[in-house]
């Protein structure tokens, strides 16, 4: 399923987002970023380490909450919902792909995956069900009764690919997905997520890596905590409010 | 697009025991040491109560087959000290009293009890040699453990009946053996043991004593003629009233100087004052508890350190605060559950094997047997507090990162 993305409604807006960390004088890591995503896009958020990537990945993934400025995910303001409200929307509407995998050690490939559906209320039968499911989509249907120390690499990121996407998220994070993999597997996640995107998924990878991000249909470079360059590599126009202030570098 | 919010879901009961069950599973070895403490303090509670219980039943259950309805007389004290003797006639006349079913009684003679002949005159053992009526076995409830009692025949023979505590200090195990008797102004002379008694909780003094028949005692040992205790078997509901009268029956001349007791009373508050040792021991395991309480803590602190990814990645799949901590609260629990149960089933297994070595009822009290498990999990309880706070306090990017 293909979309014509820039007409496609904003899964996430950020308006004039500060972050600034507390101190004397105060730690200000993001300028004030604007940036939407709009749904199916395949974004790469490419930056220097220090140039406020991951603290950027943390508030659009409802981990953090900014100093100023406003996030819309999928159309609720964030700075209006409570605590539960905003876990119960990580829960369901959000995947996190994490450079360290962080699976569970004591816990079978299934097991693992079906954690991510764990805190949305799903009967345990559901949750393997479709935990099964996502696992055959990510490739693992091998795998299901493995324990994380019995795959390799890129088998682990797969399984949290998965558990990242059992849910069926309207975005799913990836914070340096391919930092802990050899090149090979590197691609084959990167594949992975690139073959999600093209079946709907709006996906936000963030990444040190200039090459992986050069592949992407959009690359925003981040530096110092303003947004440097937005642009639409082989895609079509930004989307609409999108486009940040900044000069390419 | 403004989708429906999502609305916040409750973790399911399974779940969270599932969850509280993940630290443990995975940690095994730790987990288990750390619900080693508190499982040792709900052992040494159940173990003394049980052992306490164990010899009370055990008590209670002689004290039911000996029957409380025994009555002694014996000679009072006057006002120097000195022994006044009971009448000659006074086992007929206790005898009489109505509701007196058995009597019977023993005499004090002059002679000692020796292994042999080349033992020192004043290493008596403190045994005495007593006289006895053959129809003592029967009023007293004792029984034979090995060899025979008295009886017609045998009461003028030079045989002696050992109470169990003699027969155990002069080294005697089997009815055959020979044992020196002598006293002053006697000759000495062997008797043949004929026989060996059970040890006897009532009536202690017979335990301690060296038995012979009635004719010979007087015949050959110089034994008094007077009774020096009267066994009563009494009807059950009137021992008061015999305790009442006995010392005017048994003496009329002198009633004050008559000693009447009921050694049931005596067995009773030994089986009700062995609690003294319970107090201690109990604040000892009340220690123990502490100690695993704080063990338990240490262990959780040091888990959810170990675990802030974990912590972290749990919060980036949407747990909220409160499940964190109620995670790690439960698993906290479960190891004050498991250390209790564990403790509950040691103590247990101890008071059964010290009851069965001891030849008493096991008795576990109910109260304990519930009331540890219970009290451990108060203290995994309050153990897991603080660490399940901090594991629920952590910032989900910190979590994250610092993983």
């Amino acid at each position: 399923m293909t979309r014509d993305r820039s007409q496609g409604t904003p899964v996430l807006r950020l308006e004039k987002v500060v972050k600034e960390y507390e101190g004397t004088p105060p730690l200000r890591i993001l300028h004030g970023i604007d940036l939407t995503v709009t749904e199916g896009e395949l974004v790469a958020v490419v930056g220097p380490s220090g140039s406020g990537k991951s603290t950027l990945l943390a508030l659009i993934g409802t981990l953090d909450r900014p100093t100023s400025g406003r996030i819309h995910l999928e159309g609720h303001d964030l700075a209006a919902m409570s605590e539960r409200q905003v876990a119960a929307l990580r829960a369901r509407r959000i995947g996190f792909v994490f450079q360290q995998f962080f699976l569970l050690p004591g816990l079978t490939t299934v097991e693992n995956v079906a954690t991510g559906l764990l805190y949305t209320g799903e009967s345990a039968r559901r949750r393997r069900e479709r935990a099964v499911r996502a696992l055959h989509d990510v490739g693992l249907a091998h795998r299901l009764g493995h324990r994380p120390d019995q795959l390799s690499g890129g088998e682990k990121q797969r399984v949290a690919v998965a558990r990242a996407l059992v849910g069926r998220p309207g975005l799913l994070l990836a914070d340096e997905p391919t930092g802990s993999l050899d090149t090979a597997s590197g691609k084959g996640v990167v594949d992975l997520l690139r073959r999600l995107n093209e079946e709907g998924t709006t996906v936000v990878v963030i990444t040190h890596d200039r090459d992986l991000a050069a592949s992407f249909p959009r690359q925003v470079v981040i530096q110092d905590g303003w947004i440097a360059f937005d642009e639409h590599s082989g895609g079509p126009a930004p989307a609409a409010g999108s486009p940040a202030p900044g000069s390419p570098v | 697009m403004t989708a429906r919010l999502p609305r916040p879901a409750r973790l399911r009961p399974a779940d969270l025991l599932r969850l509280g069950l993940l630290g443990p599973r995975t940690r095994r070895l730790r987990s288990a040491l750390s619900a080693l403490g508190i499982a040792l303090g709900i052992a040494a509670v159940v173990a003394v109560t049980g052992i306490s219980a164990s010899n009370q039943a055990h008590l209670l259950d002689r004290l039911d087959r000996l029957g409380s309805n025994l009555i002694t007389v014996s000679p009072g004290e006057d006002y120097e000290g000195k022994k006044v003797p009971l009448p000659k006639e006074s086992v007929t006349m206790l005898g009489n009293i109505a509701p007196v079913e058995r009597v019977s009684a023993t005499g004090d003679t002059k002679a000692n009890v020796y292994r042999n002949e080349f033992v020192p005159s004043n290493q008596t053992n403190s045994l005495r040699v007593l006289s006895a009526r053959l129809d003592l076995l029967t009023a007293v409830r004792g029984e034979v453990r090995t060899g025979r009692w008295l009886d017609h025949a045998t009461e003028r023979l030079p045989v002696v009946v050992l109470g169990s505590s003699s027969a155990e200090r002069l080294g005697v195990t089997a009815p055959g053996t020979k044992v020196w008797i002598a006293g002053e102004g006697l000759t000495g002379e062997w008797y043949g043991v004929l026989g060996i008694l059970e040890p006897n909780e009532l009536v202690p003094e017979i335990d301690d004593s060296v038995l012979v028949g009635g004719p010979t005692a007087i015949a050959r040992l110089d034994g008094d003629r007077t009774p020096s205790t009267v066994y009563l078997r009494v009807h059950p509901d009137r021992v008061s009233d015999v305790q009442d009268v006995a010392a005017a029956t048994a003496n009329p001349a002198q009633p004050g100087m008559v000693a009447v007791s009921r050694p049931s009373d005596l067995l009773k508050a030994r089986a009700e004052t062995d609690d003294t040792l319970t107090g201690l021991v109990l604040s000892l395991a009340g220690v123990a508890l502490l100690v695993g309480g704080v063990g338990i803590a240490n262990t959780m602190v040091v888990g959810v350190m170990e675990r802030r990814g974990e912590v972290g990645l749990r919060r980036a799949l949407g747990a909220r605060r409160g499940q964190i901590a109620a995670q790690f609260l439960i698993e906290a629990v479960l190891l004050g559950l498991f250390g209790g149960l564990a403790g509950a089933a040691l103590g247990a297994a101890t008071v059964y094997a010290y009851a069965t070595g001891q030849g008493w009822p096991a008795a576990v009290p109910l109260v304990w047997a519930v009331a540890g498990p219970a009290v451990a999990v108060v203290v995994g309880t309050v153990a897991g507090l603080y660490p399940a706070l901090r594991a629920a306090g952590m910032s989900p990017t910190g979590a994250l990162r610092s993983a």
